[in-house]
């Protein structure tokens, strides 16, 4: 049975999913599945019968975060950032420095240090609590 | 040409000097300038598509009728293909091509190594045919272990001529003869002064051997193509620092013409030296889209990027260095033998010959052929492996004279730059109370240590890039230039280059790159895409802006020099009611607008000359109980000439120490010594440096006004990961007090080190480390 990486990639044409390693260790085919961050390419497609699956190309309500990106340099490459951004919105609101590389410690950035991550996601949390 | 009087140095340390500019060539910036976007932090031109998913790699490239492709690889780590029976695969459901890569006869010389490929319609049956693929073995005795290999009787990896696969930008030095004995190649050797008169004048002398792991390249975008053939013209989009030297090996390799090649790159997911060439898989790839008649993708799993295509070889070093009492070198001495697999290359001497000054100075590099994947171009080449010896022998050399290591490396450093970055950093870190540190009050497994290493660079581009910038009637000006960006900020470099000359807003700017039928780019490599396209960008932006303001001198009936361009517009020499906005003046252009056509010009050869230099310092803590090894910061002290990009260049800097801090503690390619074959060809086993482990970086820029070109950037990808595995090496040392002259360094080596056991090599039971023993 096909995977749900797959399924994204080549039937539904959706590319902002990336393969990296195949074997969910690098973050980068991630995906929400009914607001759970999941790697696609340990889930066979069947099991997501019934369950809302979300991808970057779907992804809404995460505008701020993703201007984040864009502004602090959280994405170099690129290709881990997909997985990135869908794997910090499964995050509390209130996360701190802690909680954020918990919650990103599955997803391999190879180029940018972190660094510019860690600070796209404060920036973006901070008017995302004054909200709450 | 004509000299121009230029101010150049940096802070602190200006001086006067005359260099001769190339006609059409703009004068280099002078610091006394203020620019409108250089140097800022502007965020990336595509950084808005990244973050949406809609920037296009080339993995994600689907075209009509497409047909994906995969490799069958060897399974054993020397063998001779006895025979090669494709028919089954053929006859497979959807199969479209199959193709022989090796024939009856070949040797094959590493575990991975390609054998045949298959096309078919959907990736699950392409794989289901290379099973289908019959293939006898005649199994040949082999080696992965380079202490082995170089022994006497040892199996030959190549029993006759060194058959190496090349492909453009495999390590340095590969392809130039030299002697070979057994499996070991060499030696290539540098000798200056006299070092057993060196020795002799010194007061003390360290020796010592240090081993370093192999490192693979990891990029998250794994190497691969999209082919396509629409008659005799090749369409090929590849993830690749080079569209131009992937055009030309598929133009060699296929017997195409270079004006028939497009290779197209539009998106990037990283590369880090391993992906200049069209390799093994482009060619195949174009060989099957054609016996197919059909668009076809060939990109590897994780497990092949591992095994064939490149990594940094080991290095085992023999490095010994003398000084006098109070302070100087005397002499430097390396012995280096490297573990490419299947490729030569492998020295580490840059950094010894390069970073101190010293007049007795000797290497020798040896490259130690096995069987297991070949080499190729990693990040500075050399240099990480090379730094860790050599600034390890300083710390001792620095202990055994009684001086303190800063104050050691300051006295035999020649680069007035790095003197001073070293003193930024050592004030950064807290270098003065880093004794006083060591202690944890409140966990007596703690020991905390500060080392440091320096960093060295040579490029500064060249000659080649040609870029096109186009003024339009509205204002607006379009850039062409056919650079790839490897996920640098290349595209946006490119922008603000063009928007810094033009007085433009970097939205008016539209920047096309990552396509051979654009103007020449560079490859990226070696750091020197920014020093070799910006400078070009910005001649072609100079030369657009005057032929506006040609126009508008010839509107005005006076003579070009008349007229004057600034950000405002454009004004009248003497006359100031006389102008008109940048907007008026193109207004007034033909519907064409106006292009300009630059090249890169020579490098200013009087120019403020200088290696790009650089000083790293890592504060470390080490459980002294579990061995464990945290970095708690790095502070990274770096010059690129003049910053282009505050935003991308920082980046830079925090991706070098990360992978400098992941090859310094994690990752290490295990081959098992029994089959020969790899144990952790993934990304759990083999660990890349994560999240949780990140410490803390601070990147200091230091401008240098250097003039080698007419913006003075010179490039950063590279320098930014020398020193890193050096300084934490150097820190773990001073934490526990103890010398660990092995990379990576383990939990294990930490406690072997503690134990008082030299080396984690020379613990029973740990002989499958590759290059772990001299």
């Amino acid at each position: 049975m096909k995977r749900l990486l797959d399924v994204l990639r080549e039937d539904c044409a959706l590319t902002g999913t990336k393969e990296g390693c195949g074997e969910g260790e690098c973050g980068a085919c991630t995906v929400l599945i009914d607001g759970q961050a999941v790697n696609s390419c340990l889930v066979p497609f069947a099991q997501v019968a019934g369950s809302s699956v979300t991808t970057i190309e779907g992804l809404t309500g995460a505008e701020a975060l993703q201007s984040a990106f864009i502004r602090e340099g959280g994405a170099q490459c690129g290709i881990c950032t997909p997985g990135m951004i869908l794997a910090a919105v499964a995050l509390p609101k209130d996360a701190d420095l802690q909680d954020i590389r918990r919650g990103l410690a599955g997803n391999i950035c190879r180029c940018t240090g972190y660094e510019g991550i860690y600070r796209s996601l404060r920036a973006a949390a901070i008017p995302a609590r004054a909200a709450d | 040409m004509g000299k121009d009087k230029l101010r150049l140095g940096f802070n602190g340390h200006f001086e006067e000097k005359e260099v001769e500019i190339a006609a059409g060539d703009p004068t280099p910036w002078d610091p006394s300038q203020t620019f409108s976007i250089l140097g800022a932090r502007t965020p990336r031109l595509d950084a808005r598509a990244k973050a949406t998913g809609a920037a296009r790699y080339s993995i994600d490239v689907r075209l009509p009728g497409m047909l994906y492709a995969r490799i069958l690889r060897s399974h054993d780590p020397a063998t001779v293909v006895r025979s090669l029976d494709l028919t089954a695969a053929r006859k497979m459901p959807g199969i479209r091509a199959v193709l022989a890569i090796a024939k009856p006869g070949d040797a094959l010389r590493f575990a991975g190594q390609e054998v045949a490929a298959v096309a078919a319609d959907t990736p699950e049956r392409a794989l289901d045919a290379i099973s289908a693929i019959r293939v006898e073995y005649g199994a040949r005795p082999f080696v992965v272990e380079i202490d082995k290999a170089r022994a006497d009787g040892a199996p030959l990896v190549f029993e006759g001529k060194v058959e190496t696969k090349t492909s453009a930008g495999d390590a340095p030095g590969a392809k130039k003869a030299l002697p070979r004995k057994g499996n070991v190649q060499g030696p290539r050797a540098s000798d200056k002064g006299n070092v057993a008169e060196g020795f002799g004048k010194a007061d003390a002398v360290v020796e010592g051997t240090y081993s370093t792991q192999v490192q693979t390249h990891s990029a998250l975008e794994t190497h691969g193509v999209v082919a396509r053939w629409e008659g005799d013209e090749l369409t090929v989009w590849a993830s690749t620092q080079g569209i131009f030297s992937v055009r030309e090996e598929l133009s060699q390799t296929l017997g195409v013409p270079l004006s028939k090649v497009n290779v197209i790159t539009e998106y990037m997911g990283g590369g880090f030296g391993a992906k200049f060439g069209a390799g093994v898989e482009g060619v195949t790839a174009a060989k099957l889209a054609k016996e197919a008649g059909a668009p076809v993708k060939l990109f590897l799993d994780r497990k092949e990027e591992h095994l064939a295509v490149g990594n940094r070889p080991s290095s085992v070093q023999w490095v010994k260095a003398g000084a006098t009492k109070d302070g100087k070198l005397t002499a430097l001495q390396l012995i280096v033998h490297g573990g490419g697999g299947t490729n030569g290359g492998t020295g580490t001497s840059g950094p010894l010959k390069n970073v101190y000054a010293c007049d007795n100075v000797k290497t020798e590099e040896f490259d130690v052929f096995t069987n297991s994947g070949p080499s190729a171009a990693f990040r500075a080449p050399g240099h990480p492996q090379g730094a860790f010896a050599l600034e390890a022998t300083m710390d001792e050399l620095a202990a055994r004279i009684g001086m303190d290591p800063l104050e050691f490396r300051l006295k035999n450093d020649p680069s007035e730059v790095r003197r001073e970055e070293f003193r930024i950093g050592a004030e950064k870190i807290g270098w003065a109370g880093r004794d006083a540190r060591r202690r944890v009050p409140d966990n007596p497994a703690l020991r905390r240590g500060v080392g440091m290493g320096a960093a060295i660079w040579y490029n500064t581009g060249g000659t080649g890039p040609k870029a096109t910038v186009t003024i339009h009637r509205d204002g607006s000006a379009e850039v062409v230039h056919g650079v790839q960006d490897l996920g640098t900020g290349a595209r946006t470099m490119v922008g603000i280059v063009a928007a810094e000359e033009l007085g433009l807003p970097l939205e008016k700017i539209a920047v096309r790159i990552g396509d051979t039928r654009m103007p020449y780019g560079p490859g990226s490599g070696g750091s020197t895409t920014t020093p070799s396209t910006a400078p070009t960008i910005r001649a072609a932006a100079w030369q657009a802006k005057k032929k506006v303001a040609a126009s508008v001198a010839s509107a005005w009936g006076v003579p070009e020099e008349a007229v004057v361009a600034s950000a405002a517009g454009f004004s009248m020499n003497g006359d100031a009611g006389k102008r008109l906005s940048w907007k008026e003046a193109c207004g007034r252009l033909p519907e064409e607008g106006v292009s300009a056509t630059a090249s890169r010009a020579e490098n200013h050869p009087d120019a403020w000359k200088r290696f790009t230099a650089g000083a790293q310092f890592a504060d470390v803590e080490v459980d002294v109980e579990t061995g464990l090894v945290r970095v708690r910061k790095v502070v990274a002290v770096h010059d690129c000439g003049l910053v282009v990009n505050a935003l991308t260049a920082e980046s830079q800097v925090h991706g070098g120490v990360i992978q400098g801090i992941s090859y310094a503690l994690y990752e290490n390619r295990i081959l098992d010594r029994a089959t020969g074959r790899m144990v952790n060809p993934n990304v759990e086993q083999y660990k890349i440096v994560g999240a949780m482990d990140v410490p803390e970086i601070d990147v200091t820029f230091l401008p240098v006004w250097d003039a080698v070109n007419n913006t003075h950037s010179v490039g950063i990808g590279e320098p930014a990961t020398v020193p890193t595995a050096a300084a934490v090496a150097n820190a773990v040392s001073h934490a526990i007090g103890a010398r660990i002259r092995s990379l990576p360094i383990t939990p294990e080596s930490v406690l072997a080190a503690l134990d008082g056991k030299a080396r984690v090599a020379a613990m029973p039971g740990r002989e499958t480390r590759e290059g772990g023993r001299a």
